[in-house]
């Protein structure tokens, strides 16, 4: 633990060694002053006052020398605890961020599978407490290691005095050592266990306030309370145990050094005795004990709590280390015209979970509009993220234009192709904000064009800022038809050659749907559209229907074709239209 | 944020952690115990070197062989005590965070739905997590060092006293315009520590947003966007995190010339004194060692006074949540049952503005008598949505009243409110457990069978089977291992086990395959016989089985009557909806 908390340390340093330079120098020098303030001490009494004593008379500019040599030792201190406080102070936030980033940078390249795993809350916490805990022995470092460097310097300094007392210190300094090896080893379980459940908490109550709503409308806000408490204790409980070792260590680590003193107080007297050591070097040795007492402290800060940034550093290496990316080939695609879509055999399985989509293969021919039906739960939505890449297929491939999609590069795939998901996500921005996401070559007009594209543009210009009206966290100020066509406007903008809806107009009301619908149809055939779909009139405008069974294509053809030959199929798209009838007949 | 002073907020804290109260006293005796032995040390070394070491005739070996027992036996009393104090303050004040965020929770699920909305969510979670950790965290290190500093400082004082008043005086002098600076920038301390918690929260809310909108973020291919505003925040709170440092550390240094001056101020004063034959060189030589020993914890102190600013500006943030009053208040003891019975409704006069707002909803006056299975349609943001809310009281109205059988709203408690009337939100969330605990959350009580029933009662029974471990099948984070579609159709089942008297549908089965929802339409009307039904719609199918339908249209009621009544009503709005609804499905 204490080897791997070094580790962790040491990795810190390398990654900021001017900072870490700045402090330690600071630190040094802070240290080289106080024993030279010390210093002044004994020469100011030595010199100045016993003769000014036993004179009876003082000469006032000797007293103003001494007062400005005071001041100016001072005055040098307070530089070096900024070059000391200031360093370690910026090096341990500037390793925060750096590694808040690299943290959020992996959330971001890490694949939907990863994520569906992983609780928000427990993310949060990853990049804020961990992060934290990770460098939380960075802001005593410097002082530390300017300790260490002064303890060296005395143990030399005590060898010099007298053998006999420098034992104290021989003896002293690595019994620090071991106390606090002793400390780290007991402590780590510990603090492994309070990161596990301060993620815990974060993840709980993140999953909570995200339900708000449900809590509220079913009235378990009693229930959910009990069910945060029991979390919140379990953290109550690990830290009260930390806290407790901590209560133990503590009080032990701050009485060394003054058992130190009083040894060569002891000593010392006897020593002094027998005549080896004079009455000055016992004083300076007693002085030197007592003003090392309190910097030695530092490294017991250091050390302290290197087993709680070892808890927080695994956890955050944890998620630097996570596999499993959805990494981009370098291909290009073509740059204009619609794209062909093609699934091949394709198996898909969430986890370890059983087979979601079984030999799945299909077309969709550039330019048309090929519509996905089933039940629900039946895959389409699956196949819809495949479409786009959100996941790979477990087996079979799906190619763009016949270039299989992991080849494509980034911009190749994102530029061809746009999702419309069947929750709209809008982002804590303005409506322009959320339907550029600052994508090259979207000036207002044509988010204008895609806001009535996607029949938005009615209610957008009633907002009170038009497109620069922050629309709140996942657009909390929107109805949910709005917030549908604020993210069909979003794929609509960046002219897709391939659009993927996915049941994207389910909230809409069966007029603007319409509406929506009709000026995709009179677009340019600049794409082709793969449109999971239950209405009837959405369907009527596909080339070709897909229709699925419990993720397996049972039928592909018109419409017209499926509806006669495929009862499964025709029950669910005539479903209002018998049951209106049966209604009718009653 | 408030900007109320530091002492301000701890007493406001004290008086909400009355957990912290219990055996304060006996901390603070053991406190006293602990600081005593700390002062020993020193004290022993002044009068070991003084009255042992330099004794007249040679060193006095038994003199300093009593004082260092002497000391000893202190030094261990204060160890011990130090740890049964530590052991009990973090005993206490982790009870009594733990129970503060408890409190705090609740309470953030007792504001009202705007107020949870008009605050984001990592924001609010931060609030629960890492606000209190701070306050933890400083308790658990700084806090001890603060206290033990203060005693320290206090017994020095004293004794400095006894040496000479008038040099103690000198020191006090010296140190005022440190006070003076210290006390100053305590304000602007808590400012930029504030800051530093607000940008924090900020931080944890756009990494929220990246982590719940990973998905469409890949889907677009805008990574680098997302990236470029989370590293914005990390590096708004890395900056004023140096900020919090860099006033911090100017704070300290006035103590570190605050003790310069006193050094200089005591020799040049001391002097003067002794020339006037008022002071020996040994009693200056004591009274400096003894300015030593005030200085260090001034400076202790002075630091731990800095780090404090930081948990009290966590401690700040989580009062000031709990002290918004919820406006959509629970009227607790004072409030009424609900009359037994089905519910009938009564809108009188309501208008609903959000804050600020325009006017969403105008002089809605309408009755719907019990048992009816009422409809209400509209384009998406005619105001469909809020009435649902008004209806649940999720908000309340700006003008007129909502009534239940006769009984206004606002007089209902929640606990009865809440069993009686529920609702089934569009975005069905679901908690990350199985799916019978995601139903067991409207009645834990549910056994299986139960559970099993209700599906089977709600024709689901056969998509229950397609689940791969049926009731017990993991739903995944916010229910992601479920397609949209079938969240929806275990939040039905949730709502449908609570077994309320007024049930509303805000599109609840809007991502339903037709099919299924006619099923579950049917099986709905069964079931819900003899009880109030308010649904939300979007495909007409619902309103053409309702005994009524309501038509909003821009906030206002324009039509109300059964569907065969309202489509006869040539050219009105909703004849026009239903002839697009037609076009729709046929």
């Amino acid at each position: 633990m204490l080897v791997r908390g070094l580790r962790v340390l040491g990795h810190s340093i390398r990654t900021e060694p001017r900072l870490f330079t700045i402090g330690a120098l600071g630190s040094s020098l802070f240290g080289l002053l106080v024993i030279a303030n010390s210093y002044v001490v004994g020469a100011v009494i030595g010199h100045v006052v016993v003769p000014a004593f036993s004179s009876g008379s003082a000469d006032t500019g000797t007293l103003a020398l001494i007062a400005a040599v005071f001041l100016g030792l001072s005055g040098l201190r307070v530089a070096t605890i900024f070059g000391r406080r200031l360093g370690a102070g910026y090096m341990q936030f500037r390793l925060q961020a750096r590694y808040r980033r690299a943290v959020t940078r992996r959330y971001l390249s890490l694949p939907p599978s990863w994520h569906q795993k992983h609780a928000t809350g427990t993310l949060l916490s990853n990049a804020n407490s961990d992060v934290e805990a990770a460098f939380v022995p960075i802001a005593p470092l410097p002082f530390a290691v300017g300790t260490i460097v002064m303890i060296f310097a005395a143990v030399v300094a005590l060898f010099l005095t007298d053998w006999v007392l420098a034992l104290v210190g021989v003896v002293l300094f690595p019994a620090l050592f071991a106390l606090n090896t002793f400390y780290a080893r007991r402590m780590s379980p510990r603090q492994i266990r309070a990161q596990q459940m301060r993620a815990k908490v974060s993840a709980v109550a993140h999953e909570s306030f995200d339900g708000a709503l449900v809590v509220k409308t079913m009235g378990r806000e009693e229930d959910e309370s009990r069910r945060f408490k029991v979390f919140v204790d379990e953290l109550r409980d690990s830290l009260i145990a930390v806290g407790r070792l901590r209560g133990l260590f503590d009080p032990v680590m701050d009485s060394l050094p003054s058992l130190g003193t009083l040894a060569v107080l002891l000593l010392g007297a006897w020593r002094l005795q027998s005549g080896a050591v004079t009455v000055a070097e016992v004083v300076t040795v007693a002085f030197l004990f007592t003003v090392l007492a309190f910097p030695v402290r530092a490294i017991g800060w250091v050390l302290g709590e290197l087993p709680r940034s070892v808890a927080g550093w695994d956890r955050v290496q944890a998620v630097l280390a996570a596999e499993g990316d959805l990494a981009y080939g370098s291909a290009t695609a073509r740059a204009t015209g619609p794209a062909t879509l093609r699934f091949d055999a394709v198996d898909f399985a969430y986890g370890e979970g059983p087979l979601v989509l079984h030999d799945v293969s299909f077309t969709v021919p550039p330019g048309k509009t090929v519509a996905l039906v089933g039940a629900t739960g039946s895959g389409k939505s699956t196949i819809a993220s495949l479409a786009v890449r959100l996941v790979d297929p477990g087996a079979g491939r799906v190619t763009l234009d016949d270039t299989p999609l992991p080849a494509l590069s980034e911009a190749a795939l994102t530029g061809a192709s746009a999702l419309v998901p069947q929750l709209p996500f809008v982002f804590d921005d303005t409506v322009r904000g959320n339907i550029t996401l600052e994508r090259d070559g979207l000036d207002d007009d044509s988010v204008w064009t895609a806001l009535r594209l996607a029949q938005a543009d009615g209610f957008v210009a009633k907002l009170p800022e038009k497109i620069d009206t922050a629309v709140g966290e996942r657009g909390t100020s929107l109805s949910g038809g709005q917030r549908q066509r604020i993210t069909l406007a979003r794929a609509l903008a960046g002219h897709p050659r391939l659009l993927v809806l996915d049941d994207a107009t389910s909230a809409v009301d069966p007029r603007v749907e319409a509406a929506i619908l009709a000026s995709l149809r009179s677009r340019d055939a600049g794409a082709s559209i793969l449109v999971v779909a239950y209405r009837r009139a959405t369907i009527a405008l596909a080339d070709e229907v897909v229709y699925l069974e419990q993720g397996k294509v049972v039928a592909t053809g018109t419409h017209t074709e499926l509806l006669a030959a495929h009862p499964g199929y025709a029950d669910l798209v005539t479903a209002y239209e018998k049951a209106e009838a049966e209604r009718v007949e009653a | 944020m408030s900007s109320e002073g530091t002492f301000a907020t701890i007493k406001r804290g004290l008086a909400l952690s009355p957990e912290l109260r219990p055996g304060m006293a006996g901390t603070i005796a053991l406190a006293v115990v602990q600081m005593g032995g700390r002062v020993a040390v020193p004290i022993a070394v002044q009068q070991g070197i003084d009255h042992g070491i330099r004794a007249e005739g040679g060193p006095d070996l038994q003199f300093v062989t009593a004082v260092v027992a002497l000391t000893f036996v202190a030094l261990m009393i204060s160890t011990l005590a130090g740890y049964l104090m530590t052991r009990r303050l973090f005993t206490v004040s982790e009870t009594a965070l733990g129970a503060l965020r408890s409190r705090t929770f609740r309470h953030i699920h007792d504001l009202s739905m705007l107020h949870q909305q008009s605050e984001r969510r990592g924001t609010m979670v931060s609030r629960v997590t890492s606000d209190v950790d701070q306050i933890s965290i400083f308790l658990q290190t700084g806090g001890v060092q603060l206290l033990l500093a203060s005693g320290q400082l206090l017994v020095s004082t004293i004794v400095m006293f006894v040496y000479s008043w008038e040099l103690t005086i000198v020191v006090l002098l010296a140190f005022g315009p440190a006070v003076a600076v210290i006390r100053l920038f305590q304000k602007r301390l808590a400012a930029v520590y504030g800051a530093v918690r607000e940008r924090t929260g900020v931080m944890l809310g756009a990494i929220a947003e990246s982590v719940v909108g990973a998905m469409v973020i890949r889907a677009y291919g805008v990574a680098g966007r997302t990236e470029k505003r989370l590293d914005t925040s990390i590096d708004r709170l890395r900056v004023a995190q140096q900020h919090a440092l860099r006033t911090s550390v100017t704070s300290f240094s006035s103590g570190e010339l605050g003790a310069g001056l006193a050094l200089a101020a005591v020799v040049v004063v001391g002097v003067l004194m002794g020339v006037d034959g008022g002071l020996t060189v040994g009693a200056l030589t004591a009274f400096l060692f003894l300015v030593t020993l005030f200085i260090q914890p001034v400076q202790i102190a002075t630091d731990m006074l800095n780090e404090a600013q930081n948990a009290v500006a966590g401690w700040r943030r989580v009062l000031d949540v709990l002290d918004l009053e919820p406006d959509v208040k629970d009227p607790d003891e004072v409030g009424v049952d609900l009359p037994e019975g089905p519910l009938s409704v009564r809108f009188q006069d309501v208008s609903f503005r959000y804050p600020g707002g325009p006017i969403v909803l105008a002089d809605v006056d309408l009755s719907l008598a019990a048992r009816t299975k009422v409809a209400v349609v509209g384009e998406t943001g005619s105001g469909k949505t809020t009435f649902a809310k008004l209806l649940t009281r999720l908000m309340d109205p700006v003008e007129g009243e909502v009534l239940l059988s006769g009984t206004a709203l606002r007089t209902v408690k929640f606990a009865a409110l809440r069993s009686r009337v529920v609702m089934v939100p569009q975005d069905g969330f679901l908690f990350d457990a199985t799916v019978a605990e995601n139903i067991r959350f409207a009645e834990p009580s549910l056994t299986d069978e139960q559970l099993r029933s209700a599906f089977e009662e709600l024709g689901l029974a056969d998509w229950l089977a397609t689940l791969p471990a049926g009731l017990e099948t993991p739903v995944g984070e916010r229910g992601e291992a479920l397609s949209v579609g079938e969240r929806q159709l275990v939040a039905l089942v949730r709502a449908y086990v609570a077994d309320p008297d007024l049930l509303v549908l805000d599109e609840a089965t809007s991502a339903v395959d037709p099919a299924t929802e006619v099923r579950l339409q049917r099986a709905l009307d069964t079931v819900t016989r003899g009880r109030t039904t308010v649904a939300i719609a979007h495909r007409l199918s619902t309103a053409q089985s309702a005994d009524e339908v309501i038509v909003v249209d821009a906030g206002r009621v324009v039509q109300r009557g059964p569907h065969a009544q309202l489509v006869t009503e040539e050219g009105s709005i909703y004849a026009k909806l239903y002839a697009s609804w037609l076009e729709q499905t046929r």
